[in-house]
């Protein structure tokens, strides 16, 4: 490995101002849970380091009723795991960001660094998804949006261009009656990668038993996680009932695009893709209901 | 921009303040085992799976194969030499050895500085609670049983000894 340049600067400008030039060099590190690994074994050929936890706008964590939640890039999935507001209004996108490693992993890992990392099973970026998160990014030309959406384009590629910096992402505030969940397979109960996951968020209308909005998303069964705005649809204006789910349940299974690998087979992610979409779907609807 | 690339590192390790000198390069398990000499950590796995390494840094439990040596830079670094009070063993030490939850032992100060974790979190976690705190420490030779065992018998121990 060739000598490492290590930085950890105070200040968003100056951050910029090393990552600016340094193209894939450079390596943003925040909880390093994919980076040092990647670095280490090979996959990232880096120069320098550039540590973005001492940055004070990356840390911010707030939730405000009219404007919704900011999640700072540098936030780790514990210090989220804590945080009750986003308990109580994003179960779902606790959830998935709870289900990335161990407790020691927890202690690093962001759910920025799951966006950027650009993993096809990125757990909290089916989450975001759903909620219509958008990340703010910056760059020597200024800060701009992209929608989470359109943040991941490929297995490790993301939106970012050269020498920009995700520095937060925002959460819509939640409508009245609305909830989300995250459901992965696993072989094991912990500790593991997703064969298939899926995320639905969902608005009930004020009766508690109409879905007047769904929106629903699968990861690990495509190259990058996926809208499946066709389950969303069949979900809307039901009651939960099994047509509506089993439609559901289909759109996902027509969305998916999964290769076969260790973790698991085509045939199955399809399968698993419909299954979690629906027992997914029944959770957001029952938290939506309680709420 | 500095163009060093290695640096003296100044960290706090169980209380006392030490200064090393790290090559950028190296983890902060290599700075705690070779350069300041605290050989209990372990090594396993080196991609933050085993957990041998767990120390903790800054009130969390942590991988330290997983943590850059450079960013331990004014942090508070506790290991597994730390967990004893002198010559007398902290009560999960001591359970450890009650329930013969080791046998190679490799494993065995990962689980220690992440149940000590567990315990100061939740002084009286279920046996599910406890499995999945300690889901990321692995262990080939116990089978798990006696190490949760243990977990359990100290925090009971400690849970009375507190009233």
């Amino acid at each position: 490995m060739k000598p490492l340049q290590f930085s950890a600067p105070t200040s968003l400008d100056e951050a910029l101002s090393l990552l600016s030039g340094a193209g894939d060099g450079a390596g943003v590190l925040s909880g390093g849970t994919d980076l040092i690994i990647q670095y280490r074994e090979g996959h990232r050929a880096l120069g320098q380091m550039v540590d973005i936890k001492k940055i004070p706008e990356l840390n911010v964590l707030e939730f405000d009723p009219a404007s919704g939640l900011r999640l700072g890039a540098a936030v780790s999935c514990a210090v989220l795991g804590e945080f009750a507001p986003a308990r109580r209004h994003f179960p779902g996108l606790v959830e998935s960001a709870e289900l990335i490693g161990s407790t020691q992993i927890q202690s690093r890992a962001t759910v920025g660094g799951n966006l950027c990392n650009g993993s096809p099973a990125a757990d909290s970026v089916c989450s975001l998804m759903v909620l219509n998160a958008v990340c703010i990014v910056a760059g020597s030309g200024g800060k701009r949006e992209i929608p989470a959406v359109e943040f991941m384009t490929g297995p490790g590629r993301t939106a970012l261009q050269a020498g920009e910096l995700l520095l937060e992402i925002r959460v819509p505030p939640p409508p009245p009656n609305s909830s989300d969940a995250y459901l992965r397979f696993i072989p094991r109960n912990e500790m593991d990668i997703a064969v298939a996951g899926a995320a639905v968020a969902l608005t009930l209308e004020d009766d508690k038993r109409t879905v007047k909005t769904a929106s629903t998303a699968i990861c690990a069964v495509a190259p990058t996680p996926l809208m499946v705005p066709e389950a969303g649809a069949a979900l809307t204006g039901a009651q939960m009932d099994d047509a509506a789910l089993d439609a559901a349940a289909r759109a996902s299974e027509a969305a998916a695009n999964p290769i076969s690998d260790m973790r698991g087979t085509v045939e199955f992610r399809i399968h698993l893709a419909g299954v979690l979409t629906r027992r997914a779907a029944v959770i957001a609807k029952n938290r939506a209901a309680a709420n | 921009m500095s163009m060093d690339t290695k640096r003296i590192v100044t960290a706090s390790i169980n209380g006392a303040e030490i200064s090393v000198m790290a090559d950028n390069r190296m983890s902060l398990l290599e700075m705690l085992r070779d350069a300041a000499g605290l050989t209990g950590t372990k090594e396993g796995c080196m991609t933050g799976d085993c957990g041998a390494c767990s120390v903790m840094m800054n009130g969390r439990v942590v991988d330290s194969c997983l943590v850059m040596a450079a960013e331990a830079e004014g942090a508070e670094i506790e290991t597994v030499e730390g967990i004893a009070d002198g010559k007398n063993l902290h009560p999960l030490q001591r359970k450890f050895l009650e329930h013969a939850a080791l046998q190679c032992g490799i494993c065995t100060p990962g689980f220690l500085v992440s149940a000590k974790a567990l315990l100061e979190k939740n002084p009286d976690p279920s046996d599910a609670e406890t499995r999945y705190w300690l889901a990321g420490n692995l262990c080939r030779c116990t089978g798990y049983q006696q190490i949760i065992d243990a977990v359990r018998d100290a925090a009971a121990e400690m849970r009375s000894s507190a009233k």
